[in-house]
């Protein structure tokens, strides 16, 4: 657990012979194959997620951009078959070595999924859940309602926290499903195409929220949605599609600054992309 | 026959026509016939409900309310109450389902939640419901020869050393509560599980990644999520089983000891509506029948008491949870 006496200090990883990452690297993403069963679904990413920014994920289906944001908090562990070969170095461990547990990091590192899902339990049950998992002692009520008003959701929900959270509506769901991640303050945030269930309303204020959110985490975002890229992320990372090998398999093509991948784009993947030509 | 307002506009020899009336024709009979079953259930259930009461009338009229709070059961003076029966029942069903629901929900839990390679759960569930198509007879037979000189030693060793524990305070001689439960916890435990697995399965994967997305451990994600999630479905295995353990007779008149007592021991013979009705019916005369028919009414009174009050708390539930009151 010296794990979380280092926080920020981006301390080398443990017995790794990868270049220590830059201080301001939250999450040092080095995968070099992703396997589920004998199938190449990602090669070659090196994705340094920053810290305090958010770094969006995009291109085309099957490039494996939500493969890459799952293997950052060992979600791909549910999937029989999955294999990383590579490194993925959090808090100066690699999150892949043999005596990490994914249970953990998953309490370091929250997520934030595609469909809305709040469990079939109250409002406040909802937040408290991550809490209670992590045997927080102190003021319970306080720290669901921060948590609540961080996700922007105080005010909608306040008179009906013992109401069941699957009566809320969608937007409101997955804001809900934002509260429940960052009650217990992890220090990196994922969303995987958090908005692609919402309505254009609902995606705004998600995307404010994200917004508003950066100060305190890192974040890390897939979407589908090129112009939600430029809305919301800081950097962007561009992954193909390799189909010379057979098979479908993704990489990362290029990553840079949001405004220069979208305005100047090295290569010429990405331009065709950016403009539209393949999605 | 069909109308088509749109002929007039439409252009000759087009594909789209209006169903014609043969297609109209099997709709309706199809609905008709559909309506003709769900009334004769109704209607069945209705003519059992009648008869039945209709014949146990006399004796409602003779013993009133007094047959369900008195407890001798004496042919000669014609002297009949069920006290001890409907204890016994109650009590022989409540401890199968406590047993039998405890391990059919844990079935359900290892069968559902990746713990075994999916062929190899299929044929555990299997086999789980081979367990159901075993005769209720062979079931007592096994019960007389193996559960009751397996579980006496340990019984009565209970019964000496723990006396002074109400459920432990008589010694068991044979048939008794104790293996009677046992069995009809067996019995019940297939319709818990697999009814429990399947809730279980219903519970939506996201539902599952957002438990594991928490950082939950295995344990944590299935006692605090997926069975929370799935409780409505378990309480209808529960009520279901229930209702199974209430009903089954052939078992429990060969296990229980037929005997009209009402002890919170374990070890105590007792006796159940079902099994009354099975072991005296066939040498009963007039008057007799009459009070049995009493019985059977109180038995159907209670099974479907159970199976409405089941459903309803599960209504209620699942708007509850649902939201949408």
């Amino acid at each position: 657990m010296t794990a979380t006496q280092t926080i920020g200090s981006a301390a080398s990883p443990k017995g790794a012979a990868a270049p220590s990452p830059a201080a301001d690297v939250a999450i040092d993403c080095r995968v070099e194959k992703i396997f589920y069963g004998n199938f190449l679904a990602v090669r070659d990413s090196h994705v340094p997620v920053q810290k305090g920014k958010i770094t969006g994920f995009i291109g085309p289906s099957g490039c494996g951009k939500s493969t890459v944001l799952r293997s950052l908090n060992r979600m791909n562990d549910m999937i029989t078959g999955f294999k990383l070969e590579g490194h993925v170095h959090f808090m100066g461990q690699d999150l892949y070595a043999s005596y990490v547990d994914p249970v953990v990091v998953r309490r370091y590192i929250g997520m934030v999924f595609q469909q809305p899902n709040p469990f079939s339990m109250s409002i406040y049950d909802n937040v408290a859940f991550g809490l209670r998992l992590n045997r927080f002692k102190g003021n319970l009520d306080d720290k669901v309602e921060h948590a609540l008003r961080r996700a922007a959701l105080w005010d909608e929900v306040k008179d009906k926290l013992k109401a069941s959270g699957l009566s809320l509506s969608g937007g409101q769901q997955q804001r809900l499903c934002i509260a429940r991640a960052v009650a217990t303050e992890p220090t990196v945030l994922l969303m995987d195409e958090p908005c692609s269930a919402l309505d254009p309303i609902a995606t705004r204020r998600v995307e404010q929220l994200m917004l508003e959110l950066k100060d305190d985490y890192t974040i890390a975002l897939v979407t589908h949605n090129m112009q939600q890229a430029t809305r919301v992320a800081d950097i962007t990372a561009f992954f193909g599609v390799d189909i010379s090998q057979g098979g479908r398999t993704g990489y990362l093509v290029e990553m840079g600054e949001t405004k220069q991948i979208f305005e100047e784009p090295r290569e010429q993947l990405t331009k065709q992309y950016i403009r539209g030509e393949f999605s | 026959m069909a109308s088509n307002p749109f002929s007039a506009a439409a252009v000759a020899g087009a594909i789209t026509q209006p169903p014609t009336g043969r297609d109209y024709l099997v709709d309706r009979s199809f609905r008709s016939l559909a309506l003709v079953g769900a009334v004769l259930i109704i209607a069945l259930m209705a003519y059992i409900l009648y008869e039945i009461g209709g014949q146990a009338w006399p004796a409602i009229s003779k013993y009133h309310i007094d047959f369900l709070t008195t407890s001798a059961w004496n042919v000669q003076d014609g002297v009949f109450g069920i006290l001890p029966v409907i204890w016994g029942t109650l009590y022989s069903s409540l401890l199968a389902l406590l047993i039998g629901g405890f391990f059919g929900l844990t079935v359900a839990i290892f069968l559902s939640q990746d713990f075994l390679p999916p062929r190899l759960a299929f044929v555990f569930r299997t086999i789980i419901e081979m367990l159901a198509a075993i005769p209720s007879v062979v079931f007592g037979l096994w019960g007389i020869f193996v559960v009751i000189p397996a579980i006496r030693p340990v019984a009565n060793w209970l019964h000496e050393s723990f006396g002074w524990i109400p459920f432990f305070s008589t010694s068991l001689s044979g048939p008794g509560l104790a293996p009677a439960t046992i069995v009809l916890a067996i019995m019940i435990l297939p319709t818990v599980a697999a009814i429990s697995q399947d809730a279980l399965n219903l519970v939506p994967y996201r539902t599952k990644e957002a438990a594991y997305g928490m950082g939950a451990t295995r344990w944590e994600a299935i006692l605090k999520v997926m069975v929370p999630t799935a409780a409505g479905g378990i309480f209808s295995a529960m009520v279901l089983g229930f209702g199974r353990a209430l009903g089954e007779t052939m078992a429990l008149a060969m296990l229980i000891g037929n005997s009209n007592t009402i002890s919170l021991s374990l070890f105590s013979p007792a006796k159940t509506l079902a099994s009354l009705l099975a072991s005296n019916f066939p040498e009963a005369g007039p008057i007799e029948v009459e009070a049995l028919m009493y019985a059977a009414l109180v038995l159907l009174l209670i099974t479907l008491i159970v199976n409405i009050a089941g459903i309803g708390i599960l209504q209620v539930t699942q708007r509850r949870i649902s939201g949408k009151s």
